[in-house]
């Protein structure tokens, strides 16, 4: 009876998932080093991160699973979930012995958590590429601070590089505190010591601000207002599509609009 | 001068907001590198007003004079209201400002009729090919064709949009002749059959040449106005029906008519937008386009009216009891997808996930079947619960009780006093 600890990197679990199958163990938990172990008299393995050992997992992983799915286990593991480890483990169990189109068994509960794990992951990148929105700096750098429930950032990038190819964009994450910065060729992962905005709701200082800036964000909410017909009126379908925690950083959202 | 472009655009917003359609799906445009913008084919929406609806894109009219006088429509002619008009550079700009924020995914550009359909049109094809050429704009573009413009104008619309769209507004001619005499339904129909071959001809020569010219990727589609005119639920289906298989349309969009103009006596007298019809209208839509419902499936010749109770797939499944219980674990798709209750989605889930094992209820639940509504309709691995020999009456009444929410508004179209009625002699005519 042992349980696992490994440093609360994606790279870390799969590590712990090869440790596993080299000592032929199977463990009864595999959690996270900081976090308050949940079981009393339990031996504890504790597992070093081996890039080496996690790209051979992660490349079976990739030869077993369908085009669609490919990123299941990582998006699962993005929750934060407590527990997730072992539904992951238990997965890729299943996976290495062979069993076809795992991914596909929503009756098993490890298989259904795991894809609705990574549902709720890829709905939380989709409202970052909702809600975003871009306040132009003076230096002409369009600036947005967020702060996403899930560690999302990496998974929209792409998107956003993609889309705002001839601007130089900072997308950054409030809560844990690093962003992601374009400059027209190549995004870089960036860590802001002196903070020239409100950590609260990523408002710039409004003497970085572009003189353009104060026009816009009173155009856009002057179309907001507009575009809305009254006689319609549902707050609770609003709601429901916008949740309440996004709207600190939308400026059809605060108090003066 | 900003203060100017604020008042224009307050005018032009507020009267462009009668449009429904708001999708930026359908286009995959890519940003070729050195332009900003891209489509993203499921379409993004980036706030939602305050009655719900989204705003994906920037909808706004060119110009909201107008030289028609149709009496649903609050730009006519004849209304007292501001008006104002905005230059394609305006527009352009004001595009181009919002997307950079990331506030919109694209424009969508209507305009009421100044001069002539083709100096209308001609505009607002300036202002797409002024997004595209000058400002090496990638993101999605929606015009609507003003009907009666040139073939030649359309063409070159398609060339610039993603999507293109001619608005119906009225279902059958003779109501739309009583309530636009100035309009016609050949001017509606021809553009419509134009844009629908234009994007069949170049689709084909993209199966073959790769680099040959796109038209209006993301489709075409229009907007009907329910309950201005008193066309039965059936007929409006049946016209939509007629429009997807004809004319290739992506979408066909509902509007609840909101008295916009109560003075003209051409219009119903109604104080609320029916808003529970059009949603139920909506429904039958997704029925024909997801479902593989076909039109005549979902209301038949002696109930033309869909139940404003409950949705017409429960209603069609209340007509077709004889039909079920479905064994989940053996039926076909086309018959799981039948059942009220289920989704797409956990339809597709439902036929992988049988594969591997036989399904019950808890699998059901977690796939995210209401099980609310489905366990009158489905057997599955446990015993089969008797509702089967219920009477569809009794089994309604019990749906309605149990999906009851306690934010239903009270129904918005006039309740009939003799629902069941039914005349002991035939009536004389």
């Amino acid at each position: 009876m042992k349980i696992y600890t490994y440093d609360n990197s994606f790279e870390g679990l799969l590590t712990a998932v090869f440790e596993c199958y080299r000592r032929k163990d199977f463990p009864v938990d595999i959690c996270a080093r900081n976090v308050q172990s949940r079981h009393l008299f339990l031996e504890n393995v504790d597992i070093q991160t081996d890039p080496q050992k996690a790209e051979r997992v992660w490349n079976g992983v990739q030869a077993k699973m369908s085009d669609a799915n490919k990123q299941l286990l990582f998006y699962a593991f993005l929750s934060e979930e407590q527990g997730i480890e072992m539904k992951i483990y238990r997965f890729l169990r299943r996976l290495f012995s062979g069993y076809m189109n795992l991914e596909t068994d929503y009756g098993d509960l490890d298989v259904m958590a795991l894809t609705q794990s990574s549902q709720k992951v890829k709905k939380e990148a989709m409202r970052i590429m909702q809600f975003v929105r871009f306040q132009r700096a003076k230096d002409g750098m369009f600036f947005c601070g967020i702060e996403p429930k899930f560690d999302v950032l990496p998974l929209v990038v792409t998107h956003y590089q993609k889309r705002f190819a001839d601007q130089r964009w900072l997308i950054y994450d409030l809560q844990r505190n690093y962003g992601v910065y374009y400059d027209k060729n190549k995004v870089e992962e960036v860590e802001i010591s002196k903070k020239q905005f409100n950590a609260f709701n990523g408002q710039v200082k409004q003497a970085l601000l572009d003189e353009g800036e104060d026009f816009y964000q009173k155009l856009w909410c002057s179309y907001f207002k507009h575009i809305n017909i009254e006689e319609r009126k549902n707050l609770r379908l609003q709601l429901q599509h916008m949740p309440r925690r996004f709207w600190k950083y939308l400026p059809e959202k605060q108090a003066g609009a | 001068m900003d203060e100017k472009i604020q008042k224009k655009l307050a005018i032009l917003s507020d009267a462009a907001k009668y449009d429904v359609s708001c999708a930026s799906s359908g286009s995959t445009r890519k940003n070729t590198g050195n332009g900003i913008g891209n489509g993203v084919a499921a379409g993004i929406c980036h706030s939602f007003t305050d009655d719900g609806r989204c705003i994906s894109l920037f909808k706004i009219l060119m110009t909201n004079h107008c030289m028609y006088d149709c009496a649903y429509c609050v730009n006519r002619r004849t209304n007292d209201r501001p008006r104002a008009t905005l230059s394609p550079q305006e527009i352009v700009d004001l595009t181009i400002g919002f997307y950079r924020r990331n506030y919109i995914e694209g424009l969508f550009l209507s305009s009421g009729v100044i001069k002539n359909p083709d100096f209308t049109m001609e505009r607002m094809v300036l202002t797409a090919k002024k997004l595209r050429a000058e400002e090496n704009f990638y993101g999605y573009i929606h015009l609507k064709a003003i009907p009666g413009a040139s073939p030649e104008l359309i063409e070159e619309a398609g060339i610039w949009a993603d999507r293109l769209s001619v608005n119906m507004e009225i279902p059958t001619e003779p109501n739309l002749k009583k309530l636009a005499p100035e309009k016609n339904y050949p001017d509606i129909i021809s553009p419509m059959t134009q844009i629908r071959n234009s994007i069949l001809i170049s689709k084909e020569e993209r199966r073959k040449f790769r680099s040959a010219k796109q038209f209006a990727p993301a489709g075409q589609s229009t907007q009907l106005i329910v309950g201005a005119t008193p066309e039965t639920d059936r007929e409006i289906i049946l016209l939509s029906s007629g429009l997807y298989q004809n004319q290739n349309l992506k979408r066909v969009y509902f509007s609840g008519y909101l008295p916009v103009n109560d003075y003209d006596k051409r219009l119903p007298a109604i104080s609320r937008p029916p808003l529970v019809r059009e949603n139920r209208l909506y429904q039958s839509d997704w029925l024909m386009r997801f479902y593989h419902f076909k039109a005549e499936e979902i209301l038949t010749e002696d109930h033309p009216f869909l139940d404003l109770d409950v949705d017409p797939k429960l209603g069609y499944a209340l007509r077709n009891m004889h039909l079920f219980p479905v064994d989940i674990n053996k039926a076909d798709y086309e018959m799981i997808l039948r059942v009220p209750g289920i989704g797409v989605l956990s339809a597709q889930k439902i036929i992988m996930a049988r594969r591997h094992r036989r399904l019950t209820t808890l699998t059901l639940k977690e796939l995210g079947v209401v099980l609310k509504r489905a366990r009158y309709f489905i057997t599955c691995n446990e015993l089969a619960a008797k509702f089967s020999d219920w009477d569809p009456v009794r089994l309604k009444r019990q749906l309605v009780i149990n999906t009851h929410s306690k934010y239903r508004k009270s129904p918005d179209t006039q309740l009939e006093l003799f629902a069941d009625f039914k005349p002991v002699l035939p009536t004389l005519h």
